[in-house]
């Protein structure tokens, strides 16, 4: 790798990490990060990971401090629960000259000290952090940006057309990642409404599961679009509650993600409900389960600050129930029809 | 690197003039170079105009939205203080015009950037100060003397007292905070202050304050209307003000002031910018600033990044330094609330008022400040660079784990410092953010601003479905709280605000602790002391009682924004 010519630098090997590293190489030497050292010994070793074939231009590496002083770019793609010690393990090493875009779509709690842990506590909107936040509060990096959209890793490595919107404050991080993802089958668009689509990017896995759920149950298109277009709605509202804007979510972050996801057995949170239904409980599907499904995380985040909040979220709620309470889908699908819903669209 | 909570106590010290010599004032030798500074201002406002109007067409019409908004003042608002030849000149860009934008077959090319560079340069001449020396010491002499004089002769009992030096400035005006930190950073780099902004007292309180602490003056933007009335206009350019016309919103004036701000800051002339722009209307501690001026000091940082030489000498760093200012009495309170009420009320267009702005009314205010006490405490903040980051006494900046940021990498992309109209306009606008927070961090609780919050928030609190016109308009009879309910709800909220205090969140007055009933008494006197309806008082039964809601409610927002409100 030529030492002048600073790399791209991507933490994360996970499904979604190494298809945006292969995408990056495209165009520019990559850096990965792994906090395995295996990994990064395999990595470098074969052209493949995981049975995903790897860009002849991706290096590996477990060293943040190398990883900081070889990229001025950086995307975290890492699970949500991991994000915040990762953030501290690599801050040493960033500068404010350093752009982040992250790829990762889930919440960062943080209760105010001294909070009982068993309780049920009162979440409003000081108590959770959107990735973006996380990166503020744990670096000097005010560069931020985040990546969103109908994203499924595995259409990504083979290939196949798609697109995604890069949101930040500045034009310069939406520059940059239209310059280093933009090809000829992969367009990207930019928007300036950061928290509205790193939310739409978090909100949508509720939804996804919720529609692996009725699909696991053998329902048709009818009660799918049903779940699609009132989990948009929950989505909003919820969004609206957490601080973002209406307009992201209809825009390629929000209705874009959440039909990719709630239609395609290759998402993650999909897949969740959809065993869920097919009758397997929680802790089994998690024990089998290769990566994070950070929908489950976000429900319980979400039916907290949604009672807490007073916001009107029955599918979370009810997804709630399924997930920690031992409820059958089956008997929240019917808590779910018998919800007292009239009115159709009362947020635009 | 994070600041600790400053003492309780005010401490009384002499500082020694950092630059003792006056031909060394950065300020000093602006104006030297006066005319060779204008038309580098000049010059560099067209540059910028140029960037935003690259097209002929495009500064033709900008040049004549301009005539037509200069005309239209000419008519409209004309002041004492405008040129002479106001009408003629523009009486001539308009003949000039007309050729300009008539001509198609391209003879006039470059004439409308000649004509560009004519308004800009009598622009930034009406704009810049004349800083001159011996005045400024007059200036600040009279000041001084006239102040302690008039402190004197209200404390010290007898004819003597007039001449009595018992009581020096320093025994009203509490200066508290971080002295010795801002002196440290005048001498490392540029010290940008930005106040609160409360009363029209300000800039000169702010002016004494400089010079108290040992600094060489910093130059300013004041009202152009301010220079209608003589002797004002001769104080305010000794103190090194510059002028600033409200009437001129055009693009190229506004430019034009930008860019005489940035050439300053980079000159090394410490500056002071009321970033709220015009005094709090409600009384509240600004949470809004206006971006405008801080964008320039942000443009200038990053242009003297950019012009460092590789080898040379680093480039300076701009510091920002929040500055508090604290009153038991704003003598436009009343005028101030009711304007902003005005505006909240019925959302119509309004036209400002200045009630408070000619020579005679200051004076009035002035004489009743020291002949009748009422303390005024300057708490000086902690300094940050641009992107609110604190620095130490090195200028160094730190990040929230004590880490040192590099401020010059902010600016940088790919290796290189770079020009990013919208990144700094971000930057700005997060450097906004910390300021506000740091005013807040700053803000001296006083006795008065408390019983005020109190009292107001606890007939909040009893008239709670009363929306707040219908609040303020309740009879006197409606308005009182027994002594002994509002007694027990002070000692609570000071708990509170002293809890705050050792968090770090808030400042307190000494007078604000000990005996309760003392304290209280206390702030009954001083808040609003010199308004002729009383702000509170106690009335023949000893309970808490006002005369006037406005003012009431305007000594209370002081105190919004730290959710005292819950623990009412």
């Amino acid at each position: 790798m030529n030492k002048g010519v600073k790399a791209i630098g991507v933490i994360g090997a996970g499904s979604f990490g190494l298809a945006m590293a292969n995408m990056l190489a495209e165009k520019n030497d990559v850096l990965l990060y792994a906090r395995r050292l295996e990994s990064v010994t395999h990595i470098e070793a074969h052209d493949s990971y995981k049975g995903k074939s790897l860009h002849s231009r991706i290096r590996a590496t477990n060293n943040m401090e190398e990883l900081a002083s070889r990229c001025n770019v950086i995307f975290p793609i890492v699970p949500a629960a991991n994000f915040r010690s990762m953030m501290r393990e690599l801050a040493p090493y960033l500068h404010p000259y350093h752009i982040l875009i992250h790829g990762t779509k889930g919440l960062d709690m943080c209760l105010p000290k001294g909070t009982p842990q068993s309780a049920n506590p009162k979440i409003d909107r000081s108590c959770i952090r959107t990735m973006s936040e996380v990166i503020r509060e744990e670096s000097v990096v005010v560069r931020i940006g985040c990546l969103a959209g109908p994203n499924l890793a595995t259409e990504l490595m083979q290939r196949q057309p798609a697109a995604t919107v890069v949101a930040s404050h500045f034009k310069e991080v939406i520059n940059e990642g239209i310059r280093l993802l933009r090809t000829d089958r992969f367009q990207v668009y930019g928007s300036d409404d950061l928290v509205g689509v790193e939310l739409c990017g978090v909100l949508k896995n509720i939804i996804a599961i919720a529609s692996g759920a009725i699909s696991g149950l053998g329902l048709g298109s009818n009660a799918q679009a049903l779940l699609i277009s009132r989990g948009m709605v929950e989505m909003i509202y919820l969004g609206k509650a957490l601080g973002g804007d209406v307009h992201a979510f209809i825009g390629l972050a929000g209705v874009g993600d959440l039909v990719a996801t709630c239609t395609s057995t290759l998402s993650r949170n999909f897949t969740v409900g959809y065993r869920l239904a097919q009758g397997e409980t929680l802790s089994q599907i998690m024990a089998t389960m290769e990566e994070t499904a950070e929908g489950v995380h976000t429900v319980k985040v979400m039916k907290m600050l949604a009672e807490n909040m007073k916001v009107r979220a029955p599918i979370t709620q009810s997804l709630h129930k399924v997930l920690f309470e031992d409820m059958k889908v089956e008997l929240a699908l019917q808590y779910l029809m018998k919800y007292p819903f009239n009115i159709d669209v009362d947020f635009l | 690197m994070h600041p600790k909570p400053e003492p309780i106590e005010y401490t009384k010290k002499i500082y020694k003039p950092i630059i003792a010599r006056a031909e060394y004032w950065p300020v000093m030798q602006l104006s030297r170079n006066r005319r060779s500074f204008i038309e580098e201002v000049t010059e560099a406002s067209i540059e910028r105009i140029l960037e935003t109007k690259p097209t002929r067409a495009a500064l033709i019409e900008e040049l004549e939205t301009t005539l037509h908004r200069e005309k239209h003042r000419i008519k409209q608002n004309a002041w004492a203080v405008d040129p002479e030849d106001d009408a003629e000149f523009w009486g001539e860009v308009q003949k000039l015009l007309v050729t300009i934008s008539s001509d198609t077959n391209g003879k006039t090319t470059g004439q409308e950037k000649e004509l560009l560079r004519r308004i800009l340069y009598r622009y930034v001449e009406e704009i810049a100060g004349s800083f001159q020396h011996n005045s400024y010491r007059f200036a600040r002499r009279a000041i001084t003397f006239g102040f302690s004089r008039l402190l004197n002769a209200s404390r010290v009992k007898g004819f003597s007292s007039l001449w009595s030096n018992q009581y020096s400035l320093q025994d009203k005006l509490h200066i508290a905070g971080e002295t010795d930190h801002i002196r440290s950073l005048a001498q490392k780099g540029v010290v940008v202050m930005v106040p609160t902004h409360f009363s029209n007292l300000d800039s000169i309180l702010i002016g004494w304050v400089i010079h108290v602490l040992g600094l060489p003056p910093f130059i300013y933007g004041a009202g152009l209307n301010l220079f209608n009335i003589g002797v004002i206009a001769y104080f305010m350019n000794s103190l090194g003000a510059y002028k600033v016309d409200r009437r001129k919103k055009n693009v190229i004036y506004l430019e034009a002031l930008k860019t005489y701000s940035s050439l300053a800051i980079q000159k090394g002339c410490h500056s002071l910018f009321f970033p709220g722009g015009t005094r709090s209307r409600s009384g509240k501690i600004e949470k809004r600033l206006k971006l405008g001026l801080l964008s320039s000091a942000m443009e200038a940082q990053r242009e003297m990044y950019q012009k460092e030489q590789k080898g040379g000498e680093p480039a300076r760093k701009v510091f920002i330094v929040p500055v508090s200012l604290n009153y038991n009495f704003v003598l436009e309170a009343p005028s101030l609330i009711n304007e902003y009420l005005k505006i909240k009320g019925q959302e119509r267009y309004y036209v400002e008022t200045d009630r408070y702005s000619n020579s005679y009314k200051i004076m009035k205010f002035l004489l009743k400040f020291f002949t009748r006490g009422s303390d005024i405490s300057v708490s000086i903040g902690r300094g940050m660079d641009l992107l609110g980051n604190y620095v130490d006494d090195e200028g160094n900046s730190y990040d929230n784990n004590g880490k040192v940021i590099e401020t010059r990498d902010y600016f940088v992309s790919n290796g290189e410092v770079t020009k990013d109209k919208q990144r700094e306009q971000e930057y700005t606008r997060m450097l906004s953010e910390a300021i506000v927070l740091e005013y807040h961090r700053i803000n001296r609780v006083f006795p008065s601003h408390l019983v005020a919050f109190v009292a107001f928030e606890m007939l909040q609190k009893k008239y709670d479905k009363l929306d707040l016109f219908s609040l303020l308009r309740l009879s006197e009879e409606e308005l009182t709280i027994p002594y002994a309910d509002f007694k027990a709800t002070f000692e609570r909220m000071r708990d509170v605000v002293v809890r705050m205090y050792h968090q770090n969140k808030i400042h307190v007055d000494p007078n604000l602790m000990g005996d309760v009933d003392k304290v209280i008494t206390y702030g009954l006197k001083n808040v609003g002391m010199y308004h002729s309806k009383r702000t509170l008082m106690r009335d023949k039964r000893g309970d808490i009682t006002t005369e006037d809601m406005n003012t009431l409610f305007y000594y209370h927002n002081r105190l919004v924004g730290y959710e005292l409100e819950q623990h009412i």
